[in-house]
């Protein structure tokens, strides 16, 4: 029976349609796991020699202390990333298999996950040198070692339980925000009380059941919810809700714009997948802190600024703008029959991420309270997206022909076909090239003026708004076959 | 008038449509069988520019489908679902279209009002997005959405299939009151050969993507097309 199924894995895998043009994602992707291989071993030398030497602490003690954090990002990284179990199981449950060999071969798929094996790239280098350079006794590094895997595994299948319940991230993802800030600032912390646990693996022998007894537990309540709702009404169904039509009818003053406008506010508020990208601009928002608080050393260069701030304005615009116009996949042989005028269409989504930009920005302003300088970088990266990258972004989307599930949102991060040479190039105005206009003018004269050549690009960047409108909608014209074809093959 | 000019299309080296010449006339209810893999969606698609024939091209009122747009505010169609916008409500994906169409909202409310009838209170005011509708419910939103902006060329894909018995009825009699209107030309698909011999004034059979008949329909046209596919 395990026979079959690997049978159709293989041939789902092989076969799907975007795997053919998908070489070069392939490549990408084998690119990024090695890299983070190399990093995770020289990760788990590095951080021995450097607690042992450098800071004289028992390198163990440090780790213990932060593991809980470990855990955490892996299970943050899990939720945002791991696909979930699934295998096309409604045309099985008819035929003879046994429920529970279903969903144990499901669950078996996810065991050899490159999530789970990561982390022994960083604890096995890590243990041998506990024992080879430090005397540690093996038996009791081993067990340390069973015990973190038991926990990996627990999370691997928290994951799947959490990723059936709409809220409980939030609810985790808050508490452990909550806890990591009272440590930040000093009010309370949450690793002496974890560290001692971690600690006890390695002292305590039977401490080691406690763990595993977790695993054991989260692999049973997942299995018993996911054999339980094997059913076409229950978790195989699309759930639906009562819904009322709206209308919207105060964008009417966008003039013919607000036909599409009108469509693409529905498009994000009742789509999980859209929904995600105003989730992922909102992280995004966030993401300066990692450069203005000072907190990665590498990240202080000036220029450093002008690329925090272009992702802080511009999360929504580069995450959304990258899939016009595959959001509309699902129904685009009806686009591409009526008589529709690309301009309008276009600055449809054009106008959408202006507003999120503007919103953005204000929004921003909390970063303010590093300066004021800081929030002129701020605004100047909120003219270059608006002027430049919402048009090259839009341009760049005119390539990508991948259909989405706009559903679902498990795929947002790992869409096959959205990396394509084109793409990649188009990518490189939209970061290096403010990068670059500001070193100039920073180093050249001064910080000002560099903030200054920055804006100006994206003033100019005004000037050819329908310079490349025209060049999108022909490529939409000359490539509209291929892309009708592409989008009609679902996964 | 819809005329066809020396049409194949060929996947990877399979021709699925193979047509001389075919002239359908303004006005005309024109009705398309064949067995599947006959070549009627890929036919319809290619009246649509959906898909690039290999050769040959099709022209609608003297212009040629794929290198003017100007026919798409004559036409509309529906032929699957990729014509639904699954997130929109039936009410919303109304008016949608009829802004594409530039009706606004009372000219769509006045249309529908006619086919409350046709709906049986399954599909306006349902309080759910199209995706969650039946089947045969999204069926009956497209075809009427295909009505939408007083289209001179409609074109219906297997417009009865998935239809409950009350509703095939209902829309028989549409369809013979859009083909009474000389401005309007009616294309239909089925593989129902009843259905269609009762709203078509024409019929033509296509058998692995070429004509191999071309009917005025009369009272004899049902035998003879049960004869034929009953070889």
């Amino acid at each position: 029976m395990l026979k079959h199924f690997i049978t159709l894995q293989w041939k789902s895998f092989w076969r799907s349609a975007s795997l053919t043009s998908g070489l070069f994602m392939k490549l990408f992707m084998g690119f990024w796991a090695i890299w983070l291989i190399i990093m995770m071993g020289s990760g788990g030398v590095g951080a021995f020699f450097f607690f042992k030497e450098e800071l004289g602490l028992d390198p163990l003690e440090v780790i213990n202390r932060f593991l809980i954090y470990w855990l955490v990002v892996d299970l943050i990284f899990r939720y945002a990333l791991q696909k979930m179990p699934v295998i096309n199981i409604t045309p099985l449950l008819l035929l003879p298999f046994n429920k529970n060999k279903i969903v144990s071969f499901a669950f078996g798929k996810t065991v050899f996950s490159f999530f789970n094996i990561v982390h022994a790239f960083f604890f096995i280098p890590f243990s041998v040198l506990l024992v080879a350079k430090a005397d540690y006794p093996a038996i009791n590094v081993l067990l340390w070692n069973l015990g973190l895997i038991a926990l990996v595994y627990s999370n691997n299948f928290l994951n799947i339980i959490l990723n059936k319940k709409d809220n409980l991230i939030f609810f985790i993802g808050g508490i452990m925000a909550i806890l990591g800030a009272l440590h930040y600032f000093g009010y309370f912390d949450v690793t002496t009380y974890t560290a001692p646990f971690f600690q006890g693996l390695y002292n305590t022998p039977f401490l080691i059941l406690i763990p595993i007894a977790i695993a054991l537990f989260l692999i049973f309540i997942s299995f018993r919810s996911f054999t339980k709702d094997l059913y076409l009404d229950a978790g195989l169904a699309a759930k639906s809700k009562d819904v009322k039509t709206e209308n919207l009818d105060w964008l009417d003053r966008f003039g013919k714009t607000a036909t599409f406008l009108k469509n693409d506010i529905k498009l994000i508020k009742r789509n999980k997948r859209a929904r995600s990208t105003v989730m992922v601009s909102i992280l995004f928002l966030f993401y300066g802190l990692l450069f203005f608080t000072g907190s990665v050393e590498a990240y202080d260069g000036p220029v450093w600024r002008i690329f925090a701030a272009i992702f802080v304005t511009g999360g929504f615009l580069l995450s959304f703008g990258q899939f016009v116009p595959s959001w509309d996949s699902s129904y685009y042989p009806l686009m591409m029959s009526q008589n529709i005028k690309y301009k309008e269409y276009l600055s449809s989504k054009w106008w959408l991420m202006v507003i999120a930009t503007l919103i953005s920005t204000v929004l921003a302003s909390g970063y303010l309270y590093f300066g004021w300088e800081v929030y002129v970088a701020i605004l100047v990266a909120s003219v270059y997206n608006i002027g430049v990258n919402s048009h090259v972004v839009l341009w760049a989307g005119a390539y990508v022909k991948t259909p989405i599930d706009l559903t679902s949102n498990k795929r947002a991060f790992g869409d096959k076909q959205s990396f394509n040479t084109k793409t990649l190039l188009l990518s490189l105005p939209k970061m290096a090239l403010p990068m670059i206009l500001y070193a100039i003018g920073h180093y050249a004269y001064s910080p000002y003026a560099g903030y200054a050549l920055v804006a100006l690009a994206g003033v100019a960047g005004f000037a050819f708004k329908d310079k490349v409108f025209d060049i999108i909608e022909s490529i939409y014209k000359s490539e509209k076959y291929k892309t009708i074809s592409a989008y009609k093959q679902k996964n | 008038m819809i005329a066809v000019q020396n049409l194949t299309k060929t996947y990877t080296g399979k021709t699925v449509l193979n047509i001389d010449h075919l002239e359908i006339q303004k006005g005309n209810s024109f009705g398309l069988v064949g067995n599947n893999g006959a070549g009627k969606t890929t036919l319809f698609s290619a009246l649509l520019d959906l898909i690039r024939p290999t050769t040959g091209h099709i022209e609608s009122n003297g212009i040629k489908v794929n290198e003017s747009e100007e026919w798409k505010s004559r036409t509309s169609a529906f032929i699957d679902e990729t014509f639904l916008i699954g997130y929109l409500t039936a009410e919303e994906y109304f008016y949608f279209i009829g802004e594409l169409r530039g009706q606004n909202k009372a000219d769509v409310d006045t249309l529908l009002s006619g086919f409350e009838d046709f709906f049986h209170g399954e599909i306006l005011g349902q309080k759910k997005y199209l995706r969650d509708l039946s089947k045969g419910n999204q069926k009956k939103v497209g075809i009427i959405a295909a009505l939408i902006g007083n289209p001179e060329v409609i074109v219906l894909d297997e417009p009865f299939a998935n239809l409950d018995p009350t509703t095939q009825i209902r829309l028989k009699k549409i369809i013979k009151d859009l083909a009474t209107n000389p401005e309007v030309t009616v294309l239909v698909s089925s593989h129902d050969l009843m259905h269609v011999t009762e709203v078509c004034e024409r019929i033509v059979v296509l058998d692995k993507g070429e004509v191999v008949k071309d009917i005025a329909t009369s009272q004899e046209t049902l035998k003879e097309l049960e004869e034929h596919f009953n070889k």
